[in-house]
C-alpha cells in the first residue's frame, strides 16, 4: 500500500510551518504590490482559509462535501448582522431591538459567527453523518440549497435579495495572511492526533476502519466541525473583504471555485490545498487581467467575461482526466533531506487507486 | 374542487421533473455518473430554440433535439468516457465542471441576461372543463411524458440494445463479459438523455418565455432529488420520484402559510434530507448489502 506511507511519513506540522514560511514571503512580497494586486492575494489567502477548512473535512475522510459554502454564508451572515452600524441595519433589516442595537467589533462579532456555525454544523452533522456513499454528499447539497433559499428570502435578517452592505472592512493582506497561518497550524494539529489518523484510516477502507474499532460516524463528525468552523471564518473574512454581499455570493460559484481549488491541487494533502489555491489564484488572475484588456501593439484585445470560468473548468477536467489525486497527490512538504530519505511520492497511481475506497453503491 | 386542481398541477408539475429525472436516472444506472451537466443540455436546448426565432416550430423543436443530443454524444466522449472507472463523486464533480464550462461558453456567446424568446406561447392558454383550468402547454406536458415513458419502456423491453442497457445497469461488468459493448451502451444512454433533455428544453422555453446560461440548474438540482428519492439506478423510480416532487411541490405551495412559501423549495430540500435518512437507497431499490 504505497498510499499508506504518505500517510505514516508525514510530520503534519513541519509541513504547515514551511507552508507558513512561503505563506509569509507571498504576503511580503504583495506587500510591495500596487493596491489591485494585493487585493487579489488577500483574496487568495482568504480562499486558502476555506479551502483549508475543507481540506479537514474532504481530504481527511475522503467524502465530498458540496455543503461547506453554506457555513461560509452562516459564518458571514451572522458577523454582518453583529458588525454593520445600527444605523444601517435599521435601515436595511428587521432585527430584535436590542440585535439592531448590538455593534461589535469583527474580533469579537468574528469568531463569534464561527462558534454559531460550528453549532450549526454540529447539529446537521449528528444527522449527516448516519448517512453512507453517495446519500453523503447528496446530502451536503441540500443543505447549501436549503441555506440559499434562506438567506434569498429571510429579507428581515439577510437583507433577502438586496445586498447587505456597510460591513466594516477590515479583512486586509496581514488579516487573511494570520488566518489562513492559523488555519494551517490547526488543520497539521488535527491531522497529527488520533482522530485524523483514524479518519484517513477510514478514507483508505471504510470496513477496515470499522473493523479496527474506529468510529468511523464519530470521527466524521468531529472533523466536518472542525472544518466547518474554519471554512465558517474564511466566511467571515470573505464578508469582511468585499464589505457587501448577496445570497448569490455564496452560492454555486463559489462552491464550484473552492472545489476546484481543492481537487486541482489534491485533496488528499495540505500542500495540495495551498497548490491548488495558488494555481487557481494566479489563472484567475491572468484570466481576469486579460478580461480587462491586454495592449498589444497599440490595440487593446480584451477577452470577454466568462473566459476566466472556462479555463478553471478545463483545468479541472484535465486534473481529473490525468492526475486524479491532484497535482501533488499524497505528497507533503517537507524538508529537503526528507525528500531525499524518502520513497517516491506515490502521487501518480492512476485512476484504480481512486477506487481503494469505492463508495457503495 | 381546488384539491383536483392541485393535483393536475402536481401531475403536470411532476410530469416535467419526471423527464428530467429520466435522463439523470438513465446515465446513472449505467455508469454511477450523477451529470450535473444534464441541466446545460437543457440550458443549450433552450438557445438552439432561441437561435431559431422565426424558423417554424417543428424546425426549431428538431434542430434542438439534434444539438443537444450532438452535446450529450460529445461530453460523453470526452470529458466522461476516460473517467469511465473512477469514483461516483469524482464523476460528479467533473460533471460539475462540464456544467460550468457550458455555462459560460453559452455566457461568452450570448450575455449573462435572460432573453426573451416567442416559442408556443399559445399553448399558455387554459382548456376549460367542469370548472377545472388546465393549461394547454401542461396538458402536452403530461401527454408528451406518458408517450416518451411508454416509448421508453418499449425500447429497454424489445430493442435489442435497450435490453443490453437494462443488463449494463444491472451488473456492468458482468454484462460486459457477456459481450454487451461497453462503449455502445453509454453512448445510446447519452443520446436518449440528449433527447429527453431536449424535451425538457421545449417545455421550459414554452413555458418561462425567454432563456438564461442558468435556466438548467434550478431543473437540474430537482431531477437530481427526485432520482435520488426514486432509487439511483431505477428507471421507473426516477419517473416516480419526478411525480412525487412535483406533488410535494405543488403541496407546500398551496398550503403552507402565506408568510412560508418563499422557502418552498428550502422544504423541498429539507424533506429530501429527511428522506434519505430513512430510505438512502430510494423506494424503488433493495438495499444491497455493502460489498468488502
Amino acid at each position: 500500500m504505497s498510499q499508506l506511507t504518505g500517510i505514516a511519513a508525514s510530520h503534519p506540522l513541519r509541513t504547515a510551518l514551511l507552508l507558513s514560511v512561503i505563506a509569509l514571503a507571498v504576503a511580503a512580497v504583495a506587500a510591495f504590490f500596487p493596491p489591485a494586486l494585493q487585493r487579489t492575494v488577500t483574496e487568495a489567502f482568504v480562499m486558502l482559509v476555506v479551502v483549508i477548512g475543507l481540506y479537514v473535512f474532504c481530504g481527511n475522510s475522503g467524502v465530498f462535501s458540496f455543503g461547506h459554502v453554506a457555513f461560509m454564508a452562516l459564518g458571514g451572515y451572522t458577523s454582518a448582522i453583529l458588525t454593520i452600524l445600527p444605523a444601517k441595519k435599521q435601515v436595511a433589516l428587521q432585527l430584535p431591538d436590542w440585535l439592531t442595537a448590538l455593534q461589535l467589533p469583527v474580533s469579537i462579532g468574528g469568531p463569534v459567527a464561527v462558534l454559531f456555525a460550528g453549532i450549526v454544523a454540529l447539529l446537521v452533522g449528528l444527522v449527516f453523518m448516519r448517512l453512507r456513499g453517495i446519500a453523503l454528499p447528496m446530502a451536503t447539497f441540500a443543505l447549501l440549497m436549503i441555506v440559499h433559499v434562506v438567506a434569498l428570502n429571510w429579507q428581515a435578517v439577510t437583507g433577502g435579495r438586496q445586498a447587505l452592505v456597510g460591513l466594516p472592512r477590515t479583512t486586509g493582506l496581514w488579516t487573511a495572511f494570520g488566518y489562513a497561518v492559523v488555519a494551517l497550524l490547526v488543520a497539521a494539529l488535527y491531522d497529527g492526533t488520533r482522530r485524523g489518523l483514524a479518519l484517513r484510516c477510514s478514507r483508505e477502507s471504510e470496513v477496515a476502519a470499522a473493523a479496527t474499532g474506529i468510529d468511523v460516524e464519530r470521527e466524521r463528525l468531529v472533523s466536518f466541525v472542525l472544518s466547518a468552523m474554519i471554512v465558517a471564518a474564511g466566511g467571515v473574512l470573505f464578508a469582511h473583504f468585499l464589505g457587501t454581499m448577496t445570497a448569490n455570493t455564496f452560492y454555486l460559484d463559489l462552491t464550484f471555485v473552492t472545489l476546484t481549488m481543492l481537487v486541482v491541487g489534491g485533496m488528499r494533502s495540505l500542500t495540495g490545498a495551498c497548490a491548488g489555491v495558488a494555481l487557481v489564484s494566479v489563472v484567475s488572475e491572468i484570466f481576469r487581467s486579460v478580461e480587462r484588456g491586454i495592449d498589444i501593439g497599440g490595440t487593446t484585445i480584451a477577452a470577454p467575461p466568462g473566459l476566466q470560468e472556462i479555463v478553471l473548468a478545463l483545468i479541472l477536467l484535465i486534473i481529473l482526466l490525468t492526475r486524479p489525486h491532484g497535482l501533488v497527490g499524497d505528497w507533503e512538504l517537507t524538508l529537503p533531506r526528507n525528500i531525499r530519505a524518502r520513497p517516491a511520492p506515490s502521487a501518480s497511481t492512476g485512476p484504480e487507486s481512486a477506487e481503494v475506497v469505492r463508495e457503495g453503491n | 374542487m381546488i384539491v383536483v386542481q392541485n393535483l393536475i398541477d402536481a401531475i403536470s408539475l411532476g410530469a416535467v421533473y419526471a423527464l428530467a429525472a429520466l435522463g439523470i436516472g438513465l446515465i446513472f444506472s449505467i455508469m454511477r455518473l450523477i451529470n450535473f451537466a444534464h441541466g446545460e443540455l437543457i440550458m443549450v436546448g433552450g438557445f438552439v430554440i432561441y437561435s431559431l426565432a422565426g424558423q417554424p416550430m417543428l424546425v426549431m423543436a428538431i434542430a434542438a433535439f439534434i444539438v443537444v443530443t450532438i452535446l450529450a454524444l460529445g461530453m460523453e466522449r470526452i470529458a466522461f468516457r476516460p473517467l469511465r472507472r473512477a469514483s461516483p463523486p469524482t464523476l460528479l464533480i467533473a460533471s460539475f465542471a462540464v456544467s460550468y464550462f457550458l455555462q459560460h461558453v453559452v455566457l461568452i456567446l450570448f450575455g449573462s441576461r435572460p432573453m426573451g424568446v416567442d416559442f408556443l406561447s399559445s399553448l399558455g392558454e387554459s382548456v376549460e372543463f367542469a370548472g377545472l383550468r388546465v393549461p394547454l402547454l401542461q396538458l402536452i406536458a403530461i401527454v408528451a411524458t406518458v408517450v416518451l415513458m411508454v416509448g421508453l419502456a418499449f425500447f429497454f423491453r424489445a430493442s435489442r440494445i435497450g435490453v443490453q442497457m437494462r443488463a449494463a445497469a444491472e451488473d456492468f461488468t458482468m454484462a460486459r463479459l457477456l459481450g454487451v459493448k461497453a462503449d455502445r451502451v453509454i453512448a445510446v444512454a447519452f443520446a436518449l438523455s440528449g433527447i429527453l433533455a431536449s424535451f425538457v428544453s421545449l417545455y421550459l422555453v414554452a413555458q418561462t418565455g425567454s432563456v438564461s446560461y442558468k435556466m438548467g440548474v434550478n431543473m437540474v438540482l430537482i431531477a437530481f432529488v427526485a432520482s435520488v428519492i426514486g432509487g439511483m439506478g431505477s428507471l421507473t423510480g426516477a419517473a416516480l420520484g419526478g411525480f412525487l416532487v412535483g406533488l410535494v411541490s405543488v403541496s407546500l405551495q398551496a398550503y403552507l402559510p402565506e408568510e412560508l412559501r418563499p422557502y418552498r423549495d428550502a422544504f423541498v430540500f429539507l424533506l429530501f434530507i429527511a428522506f434519505l435518512l430513512w430510505r438512502p437507497q430510494g423506494l424503488l431499490v433493495r438495499q444491497a448489502s455493502e460489498r468488502v
